[in-house]
């Protein structure tokens, strides 16, 4: 299949605008900005085209609730937060072609008719944010940004806008507080943003592999698109695998390849000859799915018959070497750091979920410490809290327990530490109280 | 992949930041920032930033300088500062190094790293060479896993690590 998003892959310049308009780009803005708004709406929902940052909403229908007859100036953000571990395609995008994502922000911000627009990248990303940054330079000197784009009396200007360490700020209320210079911490819905975002006005947060997905649907065409993947789950996606494979690396597959193909073939195996044992197909987040599932199709749909999601289509890939209770012990630690402190059950929760956890690793388990788990895990989710965030370290936890409980059993039986360096132990710098026998 | 060259960073003495004003290239910058946004305190992150690099660390003379330019208490700037991993309370040393230490990267083996450099530098997470050379700090999901592991020293990404090629770029930077 030819690569739509990672065309200019091994292109020399791939990032410059020459190499962009010798791709053809800027030709999709040229058509849309000729189009009524309205009719850029609709094709990116005739698309299909759902969110890639890991709901996977449809991308148009988004659009369609920001209000048409709302006085106040309206906001696109690109959410280039990328933080969700295991996944780093958005990474890719930036590295490849910057362009891409900056045509697809100024079709956008025109079909909801945003005059500024903000890329809200994680502080760490420094050199992304430049290389983003000298493409917008190169855009504004095309005049395909600023005043009267092409001649058309759109006017857009896209900022810049870095993060500081914060994985809460993808979620997209999260990011709206963190760019009004607050602490990021998400807010209730509704109101959503579309109605009431950034600065009080309507707002639309997409997700850069989204964004930059309308370039080429605008181009070559809604049904296009629409014919590529499944019949819900259209066009390519592009998966980060990682961990236990021998060439990880950003994959750009149409939706409803299996992960028997991504694993084996695409990514060439699993190093040393090992066996597969787990593999978490969508972010962290997702819920971690035995070896058995390896022939799930990773559309939105399958995943989610199987049990998991597709997520950010981060997929971390897990051999027979690995101890399962030090893998969640490991993904709690993430989300006890991340945790924004808002909710109690998930403030909490995660640290206590972590405190369990660890005993029964140290071998000071106790009988119930499972009953104790599950019971964390279902009242810090399913909507006890503000955002996701609970949901996203309550998953791991079920589905560890559910696919891998016997390990846990195991280790709590057995009554006593594990023999040193079976798996690495990385002292966390946590004062999460302590694991008391 | 090659890997970068890192520059390092600007450490201001405590005495030097108890009280600090903005230079005229400074202030130039704030008023550029202040343009993107329809609010003051938006432009808090950035300017938050433009002083840690400017002077390594956010001293609560900065803090206070901050407060004032954008019209926002000392305490209100504090609580964003604290809620955020990347902006720094106290000196640091010349080069963070930050190792993520999330899943994919402790399956790429990120720990023999950890233990080399414990060994090496005499330090743990979260302290700093006595020469103030190296800070050395964990860190969640870099976003690089494919890489892994993955180390950030400053602003770059040192990537597919092993424990010779960390010895070498730790030769470079002094």
């Amino acid at each position: 299949m030819e690569p739509i998003l990672l065309r200019a892959k091994g292109q020399k310049d791939s990032r410059s605008i020459t190499t962009y308009l010798a791709n053809g780009g800027y030709t999709a803005l040229k058509k849309a900005l000729a189009m009524p708004a309205e009719q850029v709406i609709k094709d990116v929902k005739d698309s299909g085209l759902r969110g890639r940052g890991g709901a996977g909403f449809p991308t148009g229908v988004k659009w369609g609730f920001v209000p048409k007859d709302n006085p106040n100036p309206k906001y696109l953000i690109c959410n280039a937060d990328e933080s969700e571990p295991g996944t780093f395609k958005d990474r890719e995008i930036i590295h490849v072609d910057p362009h891409l994502l900056i045509e697809g922000m100024i079709i956008s911000s025109y079909a909801i008719g945003a005059n500024v627009a903000y890329i809200y990248i994680r502080g760490e990303f420094w050199r992304e944010a430049q290389m983003l940054q000298q493409a917008i330079d190169e855009a504004y000197r095309k005049k395909y940004l600023g005043p009267n784009i092409l001649k058309s009396g759109f006017d857009l200007d896209i900022y810049i806008h870095r993060g500081a360490g914060a994985y809460i700020c993808g979620e997209e209320t999260a990011l709206i507080e963190s760019l009004e210079g607050k602490r990021g911490q998400p807010r209730l819905k509704p109101p959503f943003p579309a109605v009431v975002g950034v600065f009080g006005c309507p707002t639309v947060v997409n997700n850069v592999e989204t964004l930059a997905c309308v370039p080429p649907i605008i181009d070559r065409g809604a049904a296009w698109f629409a014919g590529i993947g499944t019949e819900r789950s259209t066009g390519t996606k592009l998966f980060s695998v990682s961990g236990h494979v021998n060439t990880p690396g950003v994959y750009e597959i149409p939706l409803g390849t299996t992960f028997r193909e991504i694993i084996y073939e695409l990514c060439g195996g699993i190093p040393g000859g090992r066996q597969l044992k787990a593999f978490i197909p969508g972010g962290s987040s997702a819920p971690v799915l035995p070896a058995s599932k390896v022939d799930t199709p990773a559309d939105f749909e399958s995943v989610a018959e199987a049990g998991s999601m597709l997520g950010s289509g981060g997929l971390i890939v897990m051999d027979d070497t690995v101890d399962m209770v030090w893998a969640l012990e490991n993904l709690l630690v993430f989300y006890s750091h991340e945790s924004c402190g808002q909710c109690t059950p998930c403030r909490e929760g995660s640290d206590w979920a972590l405190d369990v956890v660890r005993r029964i690793r140290r071998g000071y388990g106790r009988p119930e410490d499972l009953e104790t788990l599950q019971r964390i895990a279902r009242y810090a989710s399913q909507g006890m809290t503000i955002c996701p965030l609970g949901d996203a370290f309550c998953e791991p936890i079920r589905s560890f327990l559910n696919h891998f409980g016997h390990e846990f059993e195991a280790l709590i039986a057995e009554g006593k530490p594990l023999p040193p360096k079976k798996q690495p132990v990385l002292p966390v710098r946590s004062g999460h109280g302590t694991f008391g026998v | 992949m090659s890997q970068p060259t890192t520059e390092p960073r600007a450490v201001a003495r405590p005495e030097e930041v108890e009280a600090v004003t903005f230079d005229d290239a400074m202030e130039r910058e704030i008023e550029a920032i202040l343009a993107r946004y329809p609010t003051k305190q938006a432009a808090l992150l950035p300017l938050l930033w433009l002083c840690q690099d400017r002077w390594g660390w956010l001293s609560p003379g900065i803090v206070t300088a901050i407060g004032q330019r954008l019209e926002l208490s000392p305490a209100f700037v504090e609580g964003v500062i604290t809620f955020y991993t990347m902006y720094h309370r106290e000196p640091r040393g010349r080069y963070l190094l930050q190792v993520c230490t999330t899943l994919s990267c402790q399956l790429c083996g990120v720990s023999p790293l950890v233990e080399h450099l414990r060994s090496k530098l005499g330090i743990d997470f979260g302290e700093t060479t006595d020469d103030g050379r190296f800070t050395l700090l964990d860190v969640q999901c870099l976003g690089a896993c494919g890489e892994g592991p993955v180390i950030q020293i400053n602003n770059d990404y040192y990537t597919d690590l092993t424990v010779e090629a960390l010895d070498e770029i730790l030769e470079r930077l002094s």
